[in-house]
């Protein structure tokens, strides 16, 4: 998806992990998913740079649609579908 | 002419079973499992081992760490006390770390000043400590296995190992089973 896209995408919940370093987004991520719907958007606040790649490769094993990311001040916010 | 297709069918068939019969069983054989063999005591060694572990663990991978030799000293509690040692055991007990907050750092340990810096940067940073790590490794099912005759190397007692909700004490050959059927085997 595209920036613009993702900035616009109606999200079911938003994980604020960027008080954590690695592997704490991941681990955040793995404890709220199981909290929303299938079909819903979750976003995931991170400002540890690994998690741009973890969270695709998350996706990737668990089944979840990676939708991409966005990058805000200091940090970025990336999106998933759960499966 | 009939007979010799039928045969012939008969072979493939039979080659096609035992082709499933392989797959089935490499299929089988190694499950989304991560066994690791932790051996090193250093602060830096325990911490890449469980942050590895918890990623796993995060990613629904199974996890299971045989803890031994020095690493075993990461497991004792500082709090708890073992008495009844014979006098090389109390001076093993006494010269190695008590527990996984007195733990070296295996480079720039600089007489206990390095862990401290690190202990403050991982702070700063957002690294959870490894008290935290331990606690969230037991919350997510993360399996500990403490080698048995490193205990008895060492004269540690189970009465001075931690509180861990997932915790055994076995040999060798329980790790060498439990990474034989894992698709990630790690040594540390």
């Amino acid at each position: 998806m595209t920036t613009e896209e993702l900035m616009t995408v109606a999200v079911a919940k938003s994980v604020d992990a960027r008080g954590t370093a690695c592997p704490g987004p991941l681990l955040e991520a793995k404890k709220t998913i199981g909290s929303i719907k299938s079909g819903d958007v979750m976003e995931v606040l991170s400002a540890d740079e690994g998690t741009k790649s973890d969270i695709p490769k998350w996706c990737g094993k668990q089944g979840h649609e990676y939708l991409g990311f966005v990058d805000v001040n200091g940090y970025f916010k990336v999106y998933l579908k759960k499966k | 002419m009939e007979t010799n297709k039928n045969i012939e069918i008969a072979d493939l068939q039979a080659q096609i079973d035992e082709l499933k019969s392989k797959i089935s069983t490499l299929e089988n054989s190694r499950k989304d499992q991560l066994s690791m063999a932790i051996v090193s005591g250093d602060m830096d060694k325990i911490l890449a081992a469980m942050v590895i572990s918890i990623a796993a663990a995060a990613m629904d991978t199974e996890v299971k760490l045989f803890f031994s030799f020095w690493s075993v000293s990461a497991l004792r509690d500082r709090k708890k006390k073992a008495p009844g040692k014979d006098i090389i055991s109390k001076m093993f007990g006494m010269m190695l770390p008590k527990g996984k907050e007195k733990l070296a750092l295996s480079n720039m340990n600089m007489c206990g000043i390095g862990p401290k810096m690190i202990n403050h940067l991982m702070k700063k940073q957002g690294v959870m400590s490894l008290d935290q790590m331990f606690k969230e490794a037991g919350e997510l099912g993360i399996e500990i296995t403490v080698c048995e005759m490193s205990m008895n190397l060492m004269g540690f007692k189970k009465e001075e190992i931690i509180d861990y909700p997932n915790l055994r004490y076995a040999g060798a050959g329980t790790f060498v089973a439990d990474a034989g059927e894992s698709s990630i085997q790690l040594f540390i």
